[in-house]
């Protein structure tokens, strides 16, 4: 045990000053932070000469040992963009991150599940004609009537639709089901980017209902940590990029769920159970989803990873102050000693969260521990 | 019913959020990009010196139209009898935010600072040989030269407080190599009209009204709060909900809807901003041609070929949307020197163009690669594309290698381009700010921005003059004809002047800065 876990820690090292490795090789053809430093009427002996300070005239392998060497010692240097410890910066963006991740991720898997599970047990059968009629007879007639009685915008309208249609959908399950199959394809393939931009136009200046951008106000909660969650701006605020943030894992969770579960509801212990007369709602929870769940585990842990490390886009669209608007603002003013600090600092989340995911495999797994002698059978 | 309380509760939040914005005298201001420090003299950057005017204050200021104003000086001249010397006289009875008094200590503290090694703001104080303090409120600044335009280098440089300064070890600036952290970054204390509330970076900052301040009239603006915004849809779909109240970076595309948008409103004017193309001009053959014994752009038939081929009324009207101002000569019209004659152009001529190439040994025209940034001038990218094809119209095939500015500026300081598009702003709001860095050749402190190989040491004298010529008649001359001799050789090739546009509530006004330096303490509101 400990020498898997002491591997395996050798092994996240490694793979941690590969990431660094590479950045380093890769920034200088990012441009010239100089150029953003000092004026354009500084002079070029000036330029020169901070170049030289910084070391930036000197080989790669020559400023990636320097950094390695300070890294390891916690030192990651001054911001060229901002001139403020870049670790101190980094701090001070995370709790946004954090919370944004967090809820992002409990709003995936709490939907992605009950949505799978609802499309496996219902969408078996294809609807039938008389069902999607009924649907959409619905959500028309609904339409049509808010529209004619002077029920506002477009907008309303079709979100009064959409109300009916949930309504209806709980009456007609199978079309329901095929629906929501439907529509996830959307959050599979629609860029995040539009996705946002999309809500910001429908919910803030169209209906004017949730903030555009921001975090809201924000309350200090001990050193250091500051949370959007106790006041009500904050919470509003959080509302859309959150609910970007999760649509793909929303989208990804509730196929996987899906599958899994019209996988196992075909299985032998199933129709047992079935025969043997045990209520639908045992089965199906019970028996059915407790089966599916452990791939779903696997990659919700993996996606928070990915949720923590690429809310880039999103942070971007809602300007939301974490530490991926601080990464894009840093590319574009060539501030290296941020970038090297934040891609050290994803590098370590998946590295971390792979950690978790192992030694829990090791756990669950008996045939692991036999120091992977056993073979499977 | 279900919908009809939904309904309720989004009326009830939408005017919650009315009532906010109502308060008229907080201006929510939204910007691209937040000042990168609060140290007045660490970065000379126009978002950084926008931010610190609200704060920090000059001794001489700009009016709109150029002409120098008084601030925290009142008066300035050229000492009797000492032509290297000026004399500056400060405001009484100023103070800063802390409570201490403004005196000529300060001045000498902050000058001294200015032009210390790390400052970025050094190079407009490089010719200043000593700073002392006559009295309380007299500064004597000696030169080591006569310096007849000195007093246009301060209107960025602010003033501290030296006690202020000392108390946290602020002598000198931030210096990014040391890995230290100033003080100054984060914490202000100046004289300005408004005092720093709170501050995240990148995130906003709030200012308020400085009660205290020595100006008459009080700005109507009681409370500012300013919120960097990267993304462009993001900060017009901030403006259109109704969360901020002032948008100062607007998209092109966006400047029309916008204006038709109800209870918004767009101001436009020119910024103080050239767009122009430069080449190399030497004998040395382009690196990127495919006439690789010869450079074809040194022949001037070439270059007046490219000149005549350019249609700036189209890169106007189709690429900025008619937001530009086409231009004839490298030079906004704010800058001395400039006249409606400079600023001609003709009619764009393909057929003479053709003629010319073919004259000048090209028939077939040649192939060239031009630079372009992406990220820095309104449309850049577009505004190159727009010109390769132009171009290709008389046969030269341009490739068009497209770049963030980060590493487009290094190709034009280090040598490394044959033609590039390049926009120029003025801040002394003189010819000779153009001169020193496009048109001088590249020696010494000069032509740090003139790829071009264009030298001739006539010119290159006449330009060093231009910064000791006290007589004003004579100046006005030599700035003249050096303009001339650069339009006849065709050194550079102008496109427009860019235009700003600010949009805002319709209750708010804000005229347009060409600078893009507004200040907030100018912001009316009403009809």
């Amino acid at each position: 045990m400990f020498a898997f876990i002491l591997r395996r820690l050798l092994q996240s090292l490694i793979v941690m000053l590969a990431v660094a490795f590479i950045a380093f090789l890769m920034f200088r053809f990012v441009g010239d932070p100089v150029e953003g430093m000092m004026g354009v009427d500084a002079r070029l002996s000036d330029r020169e000469a901070l170049r030289d300070r910084l070391g930036l005239n000197d080989p790669f392998y020559m400023q990636f040992w320097t950094f390695v060497k300070n890294a390891v010692q916690g030192e990651f240097g001054i911001s060229y963009r901002l001139q403020q410890p870049v670790t101190q910066l980094i701090l001070s963006r995370l709790p946004a991150t954090l919370e944004l991740a967090v809820v992002s991720a409990s709003l995936a898997l709490i939907v992605g599940v009950t949505l799978g599970v609802f499309t496996a047990i219902h969408g078996r059968l294809p609807p039938s004609t008389r069902e999607t009629l009924l649907a959409l007879g619905a959500v028309l007639g609904a339409g049509v009537a808010f529209h004619l009685l002077g029920g506002g915008s477009l907008l309303w309208t079709l979100g009064g639709g959409a109300a009916v249609f949930v309504s209806t959908a709980f009456w007609a399950k199978r079309f329901f089901s095929q629906a929501i199959m439907a529509v996830s394809l959307v959050g599979v393939s629609l860029p995040t980017f539009l996705i946002g931009i999309g809500l910001i136009f429908v919910f803030a200046v169209e209906m004017k209902l949730l903030p555009s951008f921001g975090r809201g106000q924000t309350v200090q909660v001990w050193s250091g940590w500051s949370t959007g969650f106790l006041t009500k701006s904050g919470l509003l605020s959080l509302i859309l990029p959150a609910v970007t943030l999760s649509l793909f894992q929303m989208t990804l969770i509730m196929r996987l769920v899906r599958a899994e579960m019209q996988e196992v509801l075909r299985s032998d212990y199933i129709r047992f159970a079935r025969a043997r007369g045990l209520p639908e709602s045992k089965i199906n929870f019970r028996h059915a989803l407790k089966n599916t769940l452990v791939p779903v585990i696997t990659i919700t842990g993996l996606q928070l990873g990915s949720i923590i490390a690429f809310a880039i886009i999103t942070e971007t669209v809602f300007n939301w102050p974490g530490v991926g608007s601080l990464f894009v603002n840093s590319v574009q003013a060539v501030d290296v000693p941020v970038m090297a600090a934040y891609l050290l600092f994803v590098a370590l989340v998946f590295v971390v969260i792979n950690l978790i995911v192992d030694l829990l495999y090791y756990l669950v797994d008996p045939r692991l521990r036999v120091d992977g002698r056993a073979g499977r059978t | 019913m279900k919908i009809q309380r939904f309904a309720g509760l989004a009326a009830l939040l939408a005017s919650t959020l009315m009532a906010s914005s109502a308060m008229a005298e907080t201006l929510r201001w939204a910007r691209a990009s937040d000042a990168l420090t609060l140290d007045p003299h660490s970065q000379n950057q126009g978002v950084t010196h926008n931010f610190a005017h609200h704060i920090y204050e000059t001794l001489v200021d700009r009016a709109v139209d150029g002409s120098l104003t008084p601030r925290l000086a009142t008066e300035w001249y050229v000492k009797e009898g000492e032509p290297s010397v000026w004399v500056f006289k400060l405001r009484h009875d100023v103070k800063f935010h802390d409570g201490a008094d403004f005196t000529a200590e300060d001045v000498v503290f902050s000058l001294d600072r200015a032009r210390s090694e790390h400052s970025n703001m050094r190079q407009l104080h490089s010719a200043i040989e000593s700073v002392t303090a006559v009295d309380d409120h007299t500064v004597e600044v000696k030169m080591t030269g006569p310096s007849p335009l000195y007093p246009n280098n301060l209107t960025n440089t602010f003033v501290m407080d030296k006690g202020w300064s000392e108390a946290h070890n602020l002598q000198s600036v931030q210096d990014y190599a040391a890995g230290e952290d100033n003080y100054a970054v984060r914490n202000a204390n100046g004289t300005g009209p408004y005092i720093l509330d709170s501050r995240e970076v990148d995130v906003r900052s709030v200012l308020k009204r400085n009660e205290a301040h020595w100006a008459e009239t009080k700005p109507q603006v009681t409370e500012i709060i300013y919120l960097p915004i990267a993304e462009n849809a993001t900060r017009i779909a901030a403006l259109l909900s109704g969360e901020v109240d002032l948008v100062q970076d607007v998209p092109v595309q966006d400047i029309e809807r916008l204006k038709g948008t109800a209870g918004l409103k767009v101001e436009t004017g020119p910024e103080n901003r050239i767009i122009y193309f430069g080449y190399r001009m030497d004998d040395k053959p382009l690196k990127s041609s495919n006439v690789t014994d010869k450079n074809p752009i040194a022949d001037p038939r070439v270059r007046e070929a490219m000149h005549l081929a350019v249609d700036r009324e189209a890169i106007r009207r189709v690429v900025m949307r008619g937001n530009s101002l086409p231009a004839g000569v490298a030079m906004p019209p704010f800058v001395h020197g400039w006249t409606p004659e400079l600023d001609a152009f003709p009619a764009p001529d393909p057929e003479r163009a053709k003629a010319l190439l073919a004259e000048a040994g090209y028939p077939d025209g040649f192939s060239v690669t031009l630079d372009t940034p992406n990220n820095r001038y309104v449309n850049d990218e577009a505004i190159s594309q727009a010109v390769v094809s132009m171009l290709g119209r008389i046969g030269i095939k341009v490739t068009l290698a497209s770049r963030p500015v980060a590493q487009h500026s290094p190709l034009i300081t280090g040598d490394n381009t044959d033609f590039y598009l390049l926009g120029w702003g003025v801040p002394t709001f003189d010819s000779a700010y153009i001169f020193n860095d496009l048109i001088h050749s590249r020696t010494g402190h000069f032509g740090a921005y003139n790829p071009s190989g264009y030298a001739d040491p006539a010119l290159d004298a006449k330009i060093e003059s231009l910064a000791t010529e006290v007589d004003v008649e004579k100046r006005d001359a030599d700035v003249a004809e050096i303009w001339a001799q650069v339009q006849r050789d065709r050194v550079l090739l102008p496109i427009h002047n860019q235009l700003l546009a600010y949009a805002m509530k319709e209750n708010v006004t804000l005229a347009v800065h060409p600078e893009n330096q507004p200040l907030m303490t100018t912001v009316t509101y009403g009809q």
